[in-house]
Order: C-alpha cells, then sequence, then structure tokens
C-alpha cells in the first residue's frame, strides 16, 4: 500500500472545506508529503488543524479538490478498499476515543483484531508495548480508571500498535509530564526512522522548536510550509556544494569537493522500543 | 467471533435488545403451532384421499315392487362384475343398511315400512382412465332409477377447505417472519445508533463494515437461538395438549396422525430458522446502514 517511489504518501490539491452552509474552513489547500518525513501541524485554535487531520484519516470528505493518499485517490477509490488505506493510518485523536467497556490492552489490541493478526502476535506486541509505554500494571483497567495522560499512553499505543504508514496525533503529549511526553516523541521519531510518515498537531512552540522538523501552518484555513532545521541546512549545504563545485571546476582540484555527511542516527539506544517495533 | 464470544461492541449491556429473546419465543410458539397444524391438515387430507380414492356407492332407488328392485340389483351387479374398471364391490345386505340408519331412526332390527335404497359399495381400479360418469352413464342406459355417489365430489371440497386452511397458515408464517424481522431490524438500529461511537472508531481503525455486521449478527443469533429454545419448551406441551384434545373426538372424522421423523426435524427447525433470520437480517441491517458511512 505504500508507494514504492517517491510519489507522495499525502497529497492535497486545491482542497476546500465547509461544514454545512458555514464560512469555509480550509481554503485552497495543497501540498504533497513525501513518504518517511515528519511535521508538524500548528496554528491557532479554530485555524483548521483537526478538519485537516480529519480529511487525512478519512473522517471526512473536502468540499472540494483532491486528496490522494499512498497513491489512491480517495474520490476515485471503492469504498471497500477505503478499510484497508485507513489500517495504514495510526491516529492518536485529541479526545482519544478510546473504548470505555474494553480493557487497555483490548483497546491497544483492535487494530490488529482487525487487521486478524495472530492471538500470539497479538499478546506479545500489546503487552510489550504497554510495557513501553508505563502501562504494564494497568493492562486490565478500563479506560474511565486510568488518569488522561495514561488514556493518551493508550490512545498512541493503538495508534502505533500495527506499525502504520502514516502517523497523524492531534495533541498527543498534551496530558502527560515533560519525561513521558520526550518519551513518546522519541516513539514517534523511531517510528519514522523506520519508515513511517508523522504528522503531530500541537500548540506546544517548545516542541515545535526543540525538535525543529516542517511545519504545515495553518492560518485562518489557509496552508503555508515552513522548512525544517534538516531542510533549510540542506539548502544551506546545497548552495556551499554548489558553490565548492564551481570552485573546483575553476581549480581543477577535484579532491575539494566536498560530501555531506550521512544522517546520524540518534536513537539507536534511546529508545528501548525495539523489540516491539 | 461467534466461537468465542469476544465482541468489541458491548451489545450484551443493551438493555433494548432485553426483550428480544421473549418476542422471538412468541413467535416460534406461533410457528411450531402453524406448522404443526399444517402437517395435520395436510396428513387428514392425505388419510381421506387414500380412504375414498376410488371408491363410489352405487344407489339403487326402491320402488313398491320389491321382486323389480331385487332384479334390478341383480342387474347392476352384472354390469359391475363385467366393467373393466371395477375392483370390487360389495352389495349391502338390509341388517348393514339398518345398522347404518341406526343414528338417525334408532336402534332397530327390521326396517318395516320404511323403505331402503340397495347400496352397492364399488372400489374402482387404481390407475384407470374411466371415471365414475362411465360407469354411470352405463348404469343408467341398463337399469333405470340407478344413482352413482362419488364420493370425489365432496371429498374435493373438504380438501379445498383444508388447502385454504393450509394457505392460511402459511400467511402466518409469512407474517410471523415479517413481524420477526422488523423487529430485529428495529433493535438493530437501536444499537447502531447507542454505539455509533464505537463503532465509528472502528471504522476509522481500519475495520470492515463485515467485521462490524459480524459482532451485530452474533449477538443476534445468540439472542435468536435462547429465545428459539424457550419457544420450543413452550410450544412442545402445548402440541401434546392439543393432541390429547383432538383424539378425545370422534376418530372416523379426525384420524389418528402420528408425527414422523421429517414432521419432528421440521418442527424443531423453526427456532433454529427463526434464529437465522434474526442473524441474516441484523447483518444485512448493519451492513446497509454502514454503507452510509464514508
Amino acid at each position: 500500500m505504500i508507494p514504492e517511489n517517491d510519489e507522495p504518501i499525502v497529497r492535497f490539491e486545491n482542497i476546500g472545506l465547509r461544514y454545512g452552509l458555514g464560512r469555509e474552513v480550509l481554503k485552497d489547500v495543497s501540498f504533497a508529503l513525501a513518504p518517511g518525513s515528519f511535521h508538524f501541524l500548528v496554528g491557532e485554535s479554530g485555524a483548521g488543524k483537526s478538519s485537516l487531520l480529519k480529511l487525512i484519516y478519512l473522517a471526512l470528505r473536502p468540499t472540494r479538490g483532491n486528496i490522494s493518499l499512498f497513491g489512491h485517490e480517495i474520490a476515485s477509490t471503492p469504498r471497500d478498499d477505503l478499510s484497508a488505506l485507513r489500517r495504514q493510518i495510526g491516529v492518536v485523536f485529541q479526545e482519544f476515543k478510546l473504548l470505555n467497556h474494553l480493557s487497555a490492552f483490548d483497546n491497544v489490541a483492535l487494530p490488529m483484531r482487525v487487521a486478524r493478526a495472530k492471538r500470539k502476535d497479538v499478546d506479545r506486541h500489546v503487552t510489550e508495548l504497554l510495557a513501553w509505554v508505563g502501562l504494564k500494571d494497568h493492562m486490565q483497567a478500563r479506560p474511565p480508571t486510568l488518569s488522561g495522560g495514561q488514556q493518551q499512553r493508550v490512545a498512541i499505543a493503538r495508534a502505533v500498535i500495527s506499525r502504520p504508514s502514516l502517523l497523524l496525533a492531534d495533541e498527543p503529549t498534551g496530558n502527560v509530564d515533560d519525561q513521558m511526553g520526550l518519551r513518546l516523541i522519541h516513539l514517534f521519531e523511531e517510528l519514522n526512522r523506520l519508515g513511517t510518515s508523522v504528522i503531530i498537531a500541537t500548540h506546544s512552540k517548545q516542541l515545535v522548536e526543540r525538535l525543529g522538523y516542517s511545519q504545515l501552518q495553518l492560518t485562518d484555513g489557509r496552508l503555508a510550509i515552513i522548512p525544517g532545521r534538516a531542510e533549510a541546512e540542506a539548502a544551506v549545504a546545497a548552495s556551499v556544494e554548489t558553490a565548492a563545485e564551481a570552485e573546483d571546476i575553476q581549480n581543477q582540484h577535484p579532491d575539494s569537493r566536498r560530501v555531506a555527511a550521512g544522517e546520524e542516527d540518534l536513537y539507536d539506544n534511546a529508545s528501548g522500543v525495539e523489540s516491539y517495533l | 467471533m461467534i466461537l468465542t464470544g469476544r465482541s468489541d461492541l458491548p451489545l450484551d449491556k443493551d438493555e433494548h435488545s432485553r426483550f428480544l429473546p421473549w418476542l422471538i419465543a412468541f413467535m416460534v410458539f406461533l410457528s411450531i403451532l402453524a406448522v404443526a397444524g399444517m402437517l395435520v391438515l395436510n396428513a387428514t387430507a392425505s388419510r381421506w384421499d387414500v380412504g375414498v380414492r376410488g371408491n363410489l356407492t352405487v344407489q339403487i332407488v326402491p320402488t313398491d315392487d320389491a321382486a323389480a328392485d331385487e332384479a334390478r340389483l341383480n342387474e347392476v351387479l352384472t354390469v359391475l362384475a363385467t366393467a373393466p374398471e371395477v375392483a370390487r364391490y360389495d352389495a349391502l345386505d338390509e341388517t348393514r343398511l339398518i345398522r347404518l340408519l341406526e343414528p338417525w331412526v334408532g336402534p332397530s332390527t327390521e326396517k318395516g315400512d320404511l323403505p331402503l335404497p340397495r347400496l352397492i359399495d364399488v372400489e374402482l381400479k387404481q390407475a384407470t382412465n374411466f371415471t365414475s360418469g362411465d360407469l354411470g352413464a352405463r348404469l343408467s342406459e341398463r337399469v333405470k332409477g340407478v344413482a352413482i355417489d362419488d364420493h370425489r365430489v365432496w371429498l374435493d371440497r373438504l380438501v379445498r377447505m383444508i388447502e385454504t386452511f393450509e394457505a392460511l397458515a402459511l400467511v402466518v408464517l409469512l407474517f410471523i417472519t415479517m413481524a420477526t424481522v422488523g423487529t430485529v431490524v428495529f433493535t438493530t438500529r437501536t444499537g447502531l445508533a447507542i454505539h455509533r461511537e464505537a463503532i465509528e472508531v472502528l471504522h476509522l481503525i481500519g475495520a470492515h463494515d463485515e467485521y462490524i455486521a459480524r459482532q451485530f449478527a452474533s449477538r443476534a443469533l445468540g439472542l435468536g437461538i435462547r429465545g428459539g429454545l424457550l419457544g420450543l419448551v413452550l410450544a412442545l406441551p402445548t402440541l401434546w395438549m392439543l393432541a390429547h384434545l383432538a383424539a378425545s373426538l370422534d376418530e372416523r372424522l379426525l384420524p389418528d396422525i402420528g408425527f414422523g421423523p421429517w414432521h419432528w426435524a421440521l418442527l424443531l427447525a423453526m427456532p433454529v430458522s427463526v434464529a437465522l433470520i434474526a442473524m441474516t437480517t441484523a447483518k444485512v441491517t448493519v451492513l446497509k446502514n454502514l454503507a452510509r458511512m464514508l
């Protein structure tokens, strides 16, 4: 289901969205996200962040424009095939949307069961992941008996349990302490390192600035893309490289050519969730 | 899911579906009575048909001249003896005629002045092309004052009446099915509305419509089986009671009908059928409703 080449994993073309006869909450939104990218979705409350996420996780259809997911144009994809696309998307809902009658374990197991995973695999992966998010002793607890932060971690575990190709999270660290917040962000980065594209909607400027990923910035329904630190550095490196190449040509000295270093593997030992991932 | 009993939706906690087994029990009770009634009527008609098919009565209207009547009787018997379609005939003697009249004229050993017709019980051969009309025509040619009473005529009327009752029982079964379907549709829709949010979550994490529908179908099947068994438990003693009541009636009017293994299998299939109808209805209802979602 993941596009094999560099075809965008999400593509929006001139998307407009309005609820009923109300004003347009998204206006001419166009963007394309490469597989394996990491983006923050930022904007004031009411700017349309949740609506944009809903369009991506196929809870809404746009009023106008085209959406493609994993190379499939949604408008022309048969309804029966949308379930398979949804299974490639992990969502951390802002209001969690946990099923209160199920235990934390069963909530996290849902995506695997829906995908007809083997019971043995479900038991192993869910147990590992819940232990990793610090809920080892609450596996059989029902969501109403858990704190807001614990519920949020169950919701995150449910979103990532199936190793989705695309992870969408709406304020995923809003209810947890800083240490757990960082731990969860590390989990998202680890998934991203393994190929999952990530979009995190957040109000936390501190988080955005600290991690320095690209931003999808919504202002009154209009989208602007702000390049991340890596992209900005790459752009600078590219311009330096171009200048150096020009100098090389001028000096006829091939050894002076500089090659950008490979990406550093930051989290090889940081997450401790490799066995699950 | 049906085997494991695990469900992602808390359907077993639904108050609104608690009445469903009782309603299904009532439907199964009625359907078993309707089917049992149909089987009894069908068997009765068959017995009457077998008992009367090919039988007719030749009646020689009496005159004042007993000797002439006797001669006419002999003439009729001669015709019957040579008729190719006649398998057997039996002229009733006076004693048997008087016994036949007992219910109306009381016990008597002599006929007195009462003019009695001579009756001949005739059995036609099976699978012949002759009709009672052919035989009647031939007899009338040879002997005057002969009438043929073909039992088929009144039997046909009885059979038609029984067929009407059978059709009525079928209509009852149809209504029972429609009522079951309607109730399950209503209950399932209520369940869909109550669990809308949980269904939405399942839908968004990629559950197929079939996956969600199976949970409702499994629940409906469980309730259907429970209700079906309850209906069966209520219907069997009722049938036994009706059978005893029927046995006390004149057995010549209502022959003793014993249910064979197939009849019992059909009756026992009623709760299973109703449970399967409930399951299928729930599944179709959910699939139709989910098809409206994105």
